[in-house]
Formats: C-alpha cells, sequence, structure tokens
C-alpha cells in the first residue's frame, strides 16, 4: 500500500543523509521524495511516498520521529489533500504530428515549453493519474526523454 | 570587549561546565590544541592503548556510575576506532559525548591526511551527530551533546570538531537552556493508560514482570521492586536488566531468553499477563516470535515510542519514564498476599535448572563454581564485568545480582573486546570497589593491549579467563548444529595440524599465548589453574593483591551452556542439557 507522508526537517547540511540513511537501514522503500523550502526559513519540508504496510509506515514514522532533525512528521494518506507532481516530456514531433501533440497538451492543460525541428518538450503538472495518462497518450508518438519530481502535497483548509 | 577564547579552552570550559571529571582519550594530529589545553586541565584523563579501548572504557565507566562518558579521538583512524564502541552504546543506551578532531575546514572533502567522513559513517550508530562548522556553534553544540546523550532514552553523541574551529577566538557563552525543536522526549506515561494497566494487573492471575536495562537507567529498580512485591509479581530480567530486581528474592526468575532459566521461560510463556518494562523484545528475548507468550496481554512500559509494538503486538503500551509511571502504577494496584500462580512458579525454580553446569567431565575445572566462588567472597558486592560468549551467558547465571549498574555488558551489539576496556572504566568510576572481569580467552585478546592502562594507572581489576582454547559459544553452536565441524574455533590450532579436527586431545599444541606471560610482561601478577580445589584460594590472592590480577583457569574444553532454546525455537522448548551419549 503506497502511503504519502510530509516530514518538516531542519533546513541544515546533512539532513537528506539522515533521511536517506534510516529509510537504507530500515529497510523501508522510497518511491518517491521531494524537498523544498517552507515559510519559515528554518524548516524544509519533504514529501514522501512510502509503500508498506500499516505496521511498517507506524514504524517509519517512530523511527523518522527520533531524529533530532526532524520537527514533525505526518501521514496525510487519508486526509483531504492536493497533491501534484511534475513532469518534462521530450516527444518526437515532425510537421505531420505537431498539431496533434499541441492538442492533446492542450486537453490536459499542459505547456510546450521547447520546439525543436523533429521534437516537442512537454511540461505537465497534475497528480500521478494525469501524468501516467499523458505519458500513456504521448507514447505512441516517440518518448524521447522523461523526467518527474516527486509529490508534493498539503492538506485542505486550516493546519 | 568581553575576552575571546579559542575553540580549544571552549571546549574547555565547556565540559568543566559539564560537570565532566574523566575523559578517556587518544591525542593525534587533529586534536593537538585541544590535548594542549588538557595539559593544563584538571580533568583525569585516562589514556588507553587503542581509541576502542577508550571508548568502551568510557561506556564501562557510564554504565557503572549513571553518569556521562567522554571519549576524544583524534581523526580519520582514531575516529573510526570509536565506531565499535559507538555501536555498543546505542544498542544499549549507554549515554557517551565522543569528540573526534577533524582536518581543518577548508580541506574538508579532498581527502586530506587523516580525514575520514565520520559524521557520516556514525549516523546510524549514534543518536545524534554534529560537525561544527563555526566556533561560534561550539558551546551550544557541546551543550546540546550532553542534553541529548542522557535525556529521553539515552545514547551516544558524536561531535566532529575541525581543527581550525580549534583555534580560533570567540567570545565564550554557554547556554543555560537547550532548546531542540525536533527533540522533546516524552517522559509522563498517559493516566488513562496507567489505569488500564492497574486495571489488568489487578484482575490477572499469571502476571509475570519481564523488566530490562532501561529500569536501570531510569533508576527505577526500588519501584519495580515495589510493584513485583505488592501485587507479588514474579519478575524476570533480561541480560542488561541484570540487577535492576534482586535475585535472592523470592520472586525473581533469573534471566529469561536464550540462556535463560526455565522458571523465566516457561513463567513468560503460561503467563496471562506479562508487563514489560524498559526493555525491546529482542530476539534473543523472545526466540520463536509467533510463539511468544501466546497466553498473556502485554502492557508494555518504554520511553522510547518506537520501541513500542516494533516486534510484538502490545495491549496496553504506556510510553514514558519507568520510574515516574511505576510510581503511579504502584499507587493502583491492589495489595495481593499471593498471586494465582505462586506454586507452579516453585517447582520450576526447584528444578535448578543449571545444574547441568555444576561439574567439568571427568573433575576438571568448570564455569560454575569459579564466579559462585566470586559471590561469596565479595558478599555478592563485586562489579561484574564480561567480554561476549560462553562465560558472559554464565556469569549472567550463576552471580547472584542484587543492585542496578554491577552488571557491565555488551547486549544488544554482543561485542567481543568489550568487557575488559569496559572493567577498566567501572574501576575509574568505583575506585574503592571490587572489579571483577570475566573473558573468554577469544574476547580478551580483542582488546589486550589495555594490560598496560591497567597497570599503569594501577586499576585493580581482577581479570578471570574461562580459558577452554576454543571461541566456546560459536564452538557450542557448531557441536549441536552442524555435527561438531570446528570450522576455525579452536585456538590451539596451528598450521600443520590437520585440515579437520573434531576431537581435542591432550596431544594437541599448547594454546598461544599464555595468558600469565603476557600479564607479567605488563608487571600483572598472574597464575593459572586447573583444578576445583584451587578455585578458592586463587581467588583469595587476587583480592588481596593491591593492584591487577590475572587468573587464567583452564577449563573443561567443551562445557556448554543450558539450558538453550535453540534458535528459532520456542521459549518453552528449552534443551536442558547435554544429551549423553
Amino acid at each position: 500500500m503506497k502511503h504519502t507522508v510530509a516530514v518538516q526537517v531542519a533546513n541544515e547540511s546533512g539532513v537528506l543523509a539522515r533521511i536517506a540513511s534510516l529509510f537504507s537501514r530500515r529497510g523501508f522503500n522510497i518511491e518517491s521524495l521531494s524537498v523544498g523550502q517552507t515559510e519559515d526559513e528554518d524548516v524544509s519540508r519533504i514529501t514522501l511516498v512510502v509503500c508498506g504496510s500499516q505496521k511498517d509506515l507506524e514504524q517509519l514514522e517512530k523511527q523518522l520521529n527520533k531524529l533530532i532533525v526532524v520537527y514533525k512528521v505526518s501521514n496525510i494518506t487519508n486526509d483531504p489533500a492536493v497533491s501534484r507532481s511534475m513532469a518534462f516530456i521530450k516527444v518526437r514531433a515532425d510537421y505531420s504530428t505537431r498539431s496533434e501533440i499541441i492538442q492533446i497538451v492542450d486537453v490536459f492543460r499542459g505547456e510546450i515549453v521547447d520546439v525543436a525541428n523533429d521534437s516537442v518538450m512537454v511540461e505537465v503538472t497534475g497528480d500521478e493519474g494525469k501524468i501516467n495518462a499523458m505519458e500513456e497518450l504521448l507514447e505512441p508518438y516517440g518518448i524521447i526523454e522523461l523526467v518527474r519530481t516527486g509529490k508534493i502535497a498539503m492538506t485542505r483548509g486550516k493546519k | 570587549m568581553s575576552k575571546r577564547f579559542t575553540g580549544a579552552e571552549i571546549f574547555i570550559k565547556s565540559l568543566s561546565r559539564e560537570g565532566v571529571e574523566t575523559i578517556f582519550g587518544y591525542p593525534g594530529g587533529t586534536v593537538l590544541p585541544i590535548y594542549d589545553k588538557l595539559y593544563d586541565a584538571e580533568f583525569e584523563h585516562i589514556l588507553p592503548h587503542h581509541e576502542q579501548g577508550g571508548i568502551h572504557a568510557a561506556d564501562g565507566y557510564a554504565r557503572s556510575t549513571g553518569r556521562i562518558g567522554v571519549v576524544i579521538a583524534t581523526s580519520g583512524p582514531g575516529a573510526t576506532n570509536l565506531v565499535t564502541g559507538l555501536a555498543t552504546a546505542y544498542m544499549d543506551s549507554v549515554p557517551l559525548v565522543a569528540f573526534t578532531g577533524q582536518v581543518p575546514s577548508h580541506m574538508l572533502g579532498t581527502d586530506a591526511f587523516q580525514e575520514a567522513d565520520i559524521t557520516g559513517i556514525s549516523m546510524p550508530i549514534t543518536k545524534h551527530n554534529y560537525l561544527v562548522q563555526k566556533t561560534e556553534n561550539l558551546a551550544r553544540i557541546i551543550k546540546e551533546a550532553f542534553h541529548i546523550a542522557s535525556s529521553g532514552r539515552p545514547g551516544p553523541v558524536l561531535v566532529d570538531i575541525p581543527k581550525d574551529i580549534m583555534l580560533q577566538e570567540v567570545e565564550f557563552v554557554y547556554p543555560e537552556q537547550v532548546d531542540l525543536r525536533g527533540y522533546k522526549p516524552n517522559y509522563r506515561g498517559h493516566p488513562l493508560q496507567i489505569k488500564k494497566a492497574a486495571e489488568k494487573i489487578n484482575q490477572c492471575r499469571r502476571p509475570v514482570l519481564y523488566a530490562g536495562g532501561g529500569v536501570i537507567i531510569s533508576e527505577a529498580s526500588s519501584e519495580l521492586r515495589q510493584l513485583a512485591e505488592k501485587a507479588q509479581i514474579p519478575v524476570t530480567t533480561t541480560l542488561t536488566g541484570l540487577g535492576a530486581f534482586d535475585e535472592k528474592n523470592r520472586l525473581s526468575l533469573g534471566m529469561l531468553g536464550m540462556h535463560g532459566s526455565t522458571e523465566a521461560n516457561m513463567a513468560i510463556s503460561h503467563a496471562d499477563l506479562i508487563i514489560a518494562v524498559g526493555c525491546r523484545f529482542d530476539d534473543r528475548v523472545t526466540g520463536k516470535l509467533e510463539e511468544f507468550a501466546q497466553e498473556a496481554d502485554i502492557i508494555h512500559i518504554d520511553i522510547d515510542p518506537a520501541e513500542v509494538g516494533k516486534r510484538v503486538a502490545i495491549d496496553i503500551p504506556i510510553v514514558g519514564d519507568v520510574k515516574g509511571i511505576l510510581t503511579k502504577l504502584n499507587e493502583q494496584v491492589s495489595e495481593k498476599s499471593s498471586n494465582g500462580w505462586g506454586s507452579q512458579i516453585q517447582e520450576w525454580q526447584e528444578m535448578d535448572c543449571r545444574r547441568c553446569n555444576s561439574t567439568g567431565k571427568n573433575g576438571r575445572l568448570s564455569s560454575r563454581p569459579i564466579i559462585e566462588e566470586i559471590d561469596s567472597l565479595t558478599d555478592g558486592e563485586a562489579f561484574i564485568v564480561t567480554e561476549v560468549g560462553q562465560h558472559q551467558m554464565w556469569a549472567a547465571q550463576f552471580f547472584n545480582y542484587n543492585r542496578p549498574r554491577q552488571f557491565i555488558t555488551s547486549g544488544g551489539l554482543g561485542t567481543m573486546g568489550y568487557g575488559f576496556p569496559a572493567s577498566l572504566g567501572v574501576q575509574v568510576g568505583n575506585r574503592e570497589a571490587p572489579v571483577f572481569l570475566l573473558a573468554g580467552d577469544g574476547s580478551f585478546q580483542m582488546n589486550i593491549q589495555e594490560l598496560a592502562t591497567a597497570a599503569k594507572n594501577n586499576l585493580p581489576v581482577k581479570i578471570v579467563i574461562f580459558n577452554n582454547q576454543y571461541l566456546g559459544m560459536v564452538r557450542q553452536w557448531q557441536e549441536m548444529f552442524l555435527d561438531r565441524r570446528y570450522s576455525s574455533t579452536c585456538l590451539r590450532r596451528r598450521s600443520d595440524c590437520p585440515p579437520q579436527c573434531s576431537e581435542p586431545d591432550e596431544g594437541c599444541p599448547e594454546m598461544i599465548p599464555d595468558f600469565t606471560k603476557v600479564a607479567q610482561a605488563y608487571g600483572i601478577k598472574a597464575e593459572k589453574i586447573t583444578k576445583p580445589e584451587e578455585v578458592r584460594a586463587a581467588l583469595e590472592r587476587a583480592l588481596a593483591e593491591p593492584g591487577p590480577y590475572l587468573l587464567d583457569c583452564l577449563i573443561e574444553v567443551e562445557e556448554n551452556v543450558f539450558p538453550m532454546v535453540p534458535p528459532g525455537g520456542s521459549l518453552y522448548e528449552m534443551i536442558l542439557e547435554e544429551e549423553s551419549e
């Protein structure tokens, strides 16, 4: 089962190494991870997507909480939340297919961020399903290169 | 402008502010500025003969006194030699602060001479660690390090200090308080959970208290005794919990687990309520997890939330400080004159499961009388420090521990080479007390160089070697589970021995080394005994000697530790004694 965990950590060097070391030592699998700054300059936020049972996750949360650099761990898997990740997809495109591709990108509210002779680069933001769908639709044209960010998430309303 | 101090001076001042009296340390290039200041400082400085010896000594000092152990090592190899000691302390929750020198800041990451990324290396085996980046931060970091090491669930903290940080001058301001946003241990157990636990205890019929090292760390022995006696609950302790409960008390079941007593393992297996206090359900304690304490509800009291529910599902978890929680619990449990199963417990106790170890084959010297003699000659007051292996289990079984911090051993990590340096640290922290090191012939050689430390500091540790000329515990497993194939466990073996040999006899080569001669080379008195009737007089000579003393006991070579729960077996499936041939 997949879980989304938001971790507030100290914004200082070595923090990611501590988290990564903990994950490998305790045998937890990270599916995606993204780190970034927050409204508080002393705090960074790590959004993790991890696989495992409920028991695994409980242990993971407790172990994370033991790290001195970890301020707060929230499992937001079942909370009402908005989550997004982003992808760049470089796809083969010539004069005959370019407009079809642009149409698909429009439907997904993506953007063409670069055009070359024989390819275009597409930027798409959304939840996992949307990015997967986009990838699938562009596949037949020939995907040259693809890169995805980890997921970031925030719960709705106050908190 | 107020006075400025170098980082090295700030280091000395900060340690004074923390009340440090004793430092175990080994100098080197990157800690030269600190050592220059230590030359004039008033700390007692003990020089080990290997950094590993230094950190284990600091560990023994910490475990036996309850104070924080302090160790210093230089960068690179000095720092990496601390690794085993850090891991040992981490597993057994021992408060240590380790300071390492580091190459100057501008050379970090250049593979400079004696550079090693010790904060990276020690990350998973320390409670926390620091690389000091500015001299301005040094005092705060030292304050935090001592706070983190000793609070909550204690553990080792490492502070890595680049040499230039020690030389720069800044003002000295020592923080009065520590405020760490990400570290606020919870000491107070939830009142509702405590109430539930008390109700459970009042209702149960077959309770057992299972006490671990956390009871000792939390200084909660008297609260534990009160609970046991008030509600008439028998008590078993883990290896690191030995001494938390007086073993002469009628309610004592001794140690549980792989080499635990029959009464302890049977009681756990048949209990309807287990009150686990300051312990962590280690695999050596539980045996086969699926069959552990199947009939029991479990109350688990521990300060580390991550230990609760980690291996065994818990019915009533109580997270917080053991001492405070037991105090509250004692107010709520009702007094009983007996529990539901006293006679059954007594029956198990009377089996004296360890009897099979009482004599060696063919009248040879065996382990039990040696340990019992130490117990009786010191009125049960000695500190017992062990290495790791068979002798460690015998030490756990045959000495009646009666006070916390009396038994010092590497439990979680099982570090051979821990005991001897640790015993020196115990003696440094308890100058007048009798300290015995019980060692194996294998383990003792892993930090044998510390004989110099014992001799030069006149630390009167009594070294008793259980010399069976084998790596005995490994040999026992080979004998029992691997068809007596004694692969690399015979310490008498020489290059011209037959490639395979499981039948030691009189014609085998001499054991190397002769421990008495090694001791004598360090100016330490030593003798060798081979017969049961020599034990008492030899121990008396050892105790009468004002300095250290080494007693090499040539014991039965193939003596085994029983009872034994075979690996992967259930606690109630103990092997009680040698199968007769």
